[in-house]
């Protein structure tokens, strides 16, 4: 006789929306006429990012605030609580904005980002006509929906092999997607071979730590995992086990040393792609390393923490230092992104014995902050166009406050916040995370942290002065018009940005409420 | 009869597909040293199951498996993409994007 697992479809409702959204996708992509197509799966995939975000909110408030204590469900599989729900609401908060950016058709002449027939090779005679061709690719959204689906189950997983699985289920469509750049096709499909073949090395490592782990401890699931090590002291196996799970995390977060593929891949992948990579993919893989070090491995911190300290530093130094010499836009967002990687680790090692420091709640506020200012900083890049798509060259973006004030502004608003400036989102986050470590006793860190944040204030600001007290060039780029989808993600961003720096409370005291995990 | 043969085998052949990734030059050999990596886990997996008497490991080799076909579909997808643009699937070609 088989038990059937217990399954709460409440708590479990915002991944089956997602999931489900994703299924109705492929249909659409199979029997919908072509002209319809595009206009259905993007109301499919809105709705279902949307829903998603409207259905973790709604079983947070009647479940989790409505005086519940997080509940495991599934067998055992997923922990949905508060700190899940508030990550699983981020992830898809983001993935909606990203969505209206995948849907932005009136800034590329050939009305998308993405190339009409991905099969045809670049550069071919036929590559050549379907480069003006106005047909557009839709496969992108289902893809994009179930990488949100494994970003969402990911931050929920209760249990290494969901966490792998989740794990592959969100990498594998983003390795597809981040191949299908209409222009530049050649630079977008080797980033999506870089992206492929060092993502499936760190799964691989990811996957031996589970084996050694389930070898030391017996099982697999978080709270055993916690419960066997507190009973009989770690061996030589949950060390070497423990470093590769770590490992395998950390290059999907995008840490140094594990960032090698971070450039190349956003500078190469079309850059709405990017831009859900660097926000909702950081967010996934973050919260996936805080459930497993705080509810795994929370009594053996000092196993972990001097290895996350020191990679924390190597960071936010090679970030910081390697972002100084960018001549690309997007290269420099992406050396930016692995420098905030390492701010976020500062936060992850304020956990405090028994979890009572507030490193869950800043990390989480951090996450939500650096991801609504990212999608914004690539949204903006998405405007500034020249003959062959965006012009990316940091020397073309010289003089473009005269040229366009307002774009000129919102990037700088973006890049204050990116570089912690107060008054912006970015510097309630990262005032947030670096408290969260000074409480633990990591000083030592915090003070590389600041020094690195001032190394890299200075890329950020040079753009701002480039775009307002430089020369116009002659040849300069054009500023698209931008159409209602990236109007609203600038919106909504740029509002966001601004009131997270100046009103954070109300949010901060969400994060707060929210550090709780289960399991 | 002792388990520990089957533990040092799968680190072994980990450790042959992890050198492998980093020393080959062609996407697909790199691509199948991965497979490599993989299988090595399932055989400690497996090992483990025997060793702590549980069928746990065993239905976890069945998921690596799974995932690891669906790799491989994605995989061969996009380096088919690729090698049909340049005729090559050595990684050293693809040096457009760097520093």
């Amino acid at each position: 006789m088989i038990d059937a697992p217990d399954l709460s479809l409440a708590a479990l409702a915002p991944l089956l929306f997602v999931f489900g959204a994703a299924c109705i996708g492929v249909l659409v992509e199979a029997f919908a006429p072509r002209e319809v197509r595009h206009p259905v799966q993007v109301a499919v995939a809105l709705v279902g990012t949307g829903g998603g975000l409207a259905a973790t909110i709604v079983y947070a408030a009647t479940h989790e605030w409505g005086g519940g204590a997080g509940s495991v469900t599934a067998a055992g599989a997923l922990a949905v609580d508060r700190a899940g729900l508030f990550l699983q609401a981020t992830v898809a908060g983001l993935a909606v904005l990203a969505v209206l950016l995948f849907a932005e058709r009136s800034l590329d002449p050939a009305r998308s980002a993405f190339v009409a027939s991905a099969a045809v090779p670049a550069g071919s005679p036929r590559d050549r006509d379907q480069l003006t061709a106005t047909r557009v690719q839709t496969e992108v959204y289902p893809l994009a929906l179930f990488a949100v689906g494994g970003m969402m189950l990911f931050v929920t997983a209760n249990d290494l092999l969901i966490m792998f699985v989740a794990l592959e289920v969100l990498s594998l469509p983003l390795y597809l997607i981040s191949g299908l750049a209409r222009r530049r096709r050649l630079l977008s499909q080797e980033a999506a071979v870089k992206y492929f073949l060092l993502g499936a090395f760190a799964s691989a490592f990811f996957l031996y730590g589970l084996a050694l782990v389930y070898g030391a401890t017996g099982s697999v699931r978080l709270g055993e995992i916690r419960q066997s090590l507190a009973a009989n002291d770690g061996d030589v196996l949950v060390v070497l086990g423990l470093a590769l799970l770590v490992v395998g995390l950390l290059f999907k977060a995008s840490v140094a040393p594990f960032h090698s593929w971070t450039p190349d891949v956003y500078q190469g992948a079309p850059t709405p792609v990017t831009a859900f990579m660097a926000a909702c993919t950081k967010v996934a893989a973050f919260g996936a390393i805080l459930r497993l070090l705080y509810v795994g491995f929370g009594t053996e911190e000092w196993t972990w923490r001097p290895l996350v300290y020191g990679v924390a530093i190597v960071s936010m130094v090679v970030g910081a230092v390697l972002g100084l010499t960018q001549t690309d836009l997007k290269r420099m967002l992406a050396y930016s992104s692995i420098a905030h990687a390492g701010f976020l680790l500062t936060g992850v090692l304020g956990l405090g014995a028994d979890g009572e420091g507030s490193g869950l709640a800043a990390t989480m506020f951090y996450l939500l902050t650096y991801g609504l200012t990212t999608i914004g900083a690539f949204a903006v890049l998405t405007l500034v166009r020249d003959g062959d798509g965006e012009a990316g060259h940091l020397s073309q973006w010289a003089g473009l406050a005269s040229r366009s004030p307002l774009t000129a502004a919102v990037m700088g608003l973006f890049l204050l916040a990116l570089a912690g400036i107060p008054l912006t989102a970015g510097f309630t986050g990262k005032f947030a995370v670096f408290r969260a470590a000074i409480e633990q006793g990591a000083w030592p860190l915090v003070l590389v942290a600041v020094l690195a944040s001032a190394v890299a204030a200075f890329f950020y600001l040079r753009v701002i002065v480039l775009m307002y007290f430089s020369p116009p060039a002659a040849d300069g780029p054009t500023v698209g018009v931008p159409g209602v989808p990236t109007t609203v993600v600038l919106a909504v961003t740029a509002t966001a940005t601004l009131a997270l720096g100046i009103l954070p409370g109300a949010v901060l005291d969400l994060a707060e409420q929210a550090a709780r995990f289960v399991g | 009869m002792t388990l520990t043969y089957y533990l040092v085998l799968a680190a072994i052949l980990f450790t042959i597909g992890a050198v492998g990734v980093l020393v080959r030059r062609n996407a697909i050999v790199v691509f199948m040293c991965i497979e490599l990596m993989l299988n090595s886990v399932n055989l400690t997996l497996v090992t483990f199951a025997r060793a702590t008497g549980t069928v746990d490991g065993q239905i976890m080799a069945f998921f690596v498996m799974v995932v690891a076909a669906a790799e491989v579909v994605v995989g061969l997808a996009i380096i088919m993409s690729i090698y049909r643009t340049r005729r090559s699937a050595s990684v050293d070609d693809a040096n457009l994007l760097k520093y």
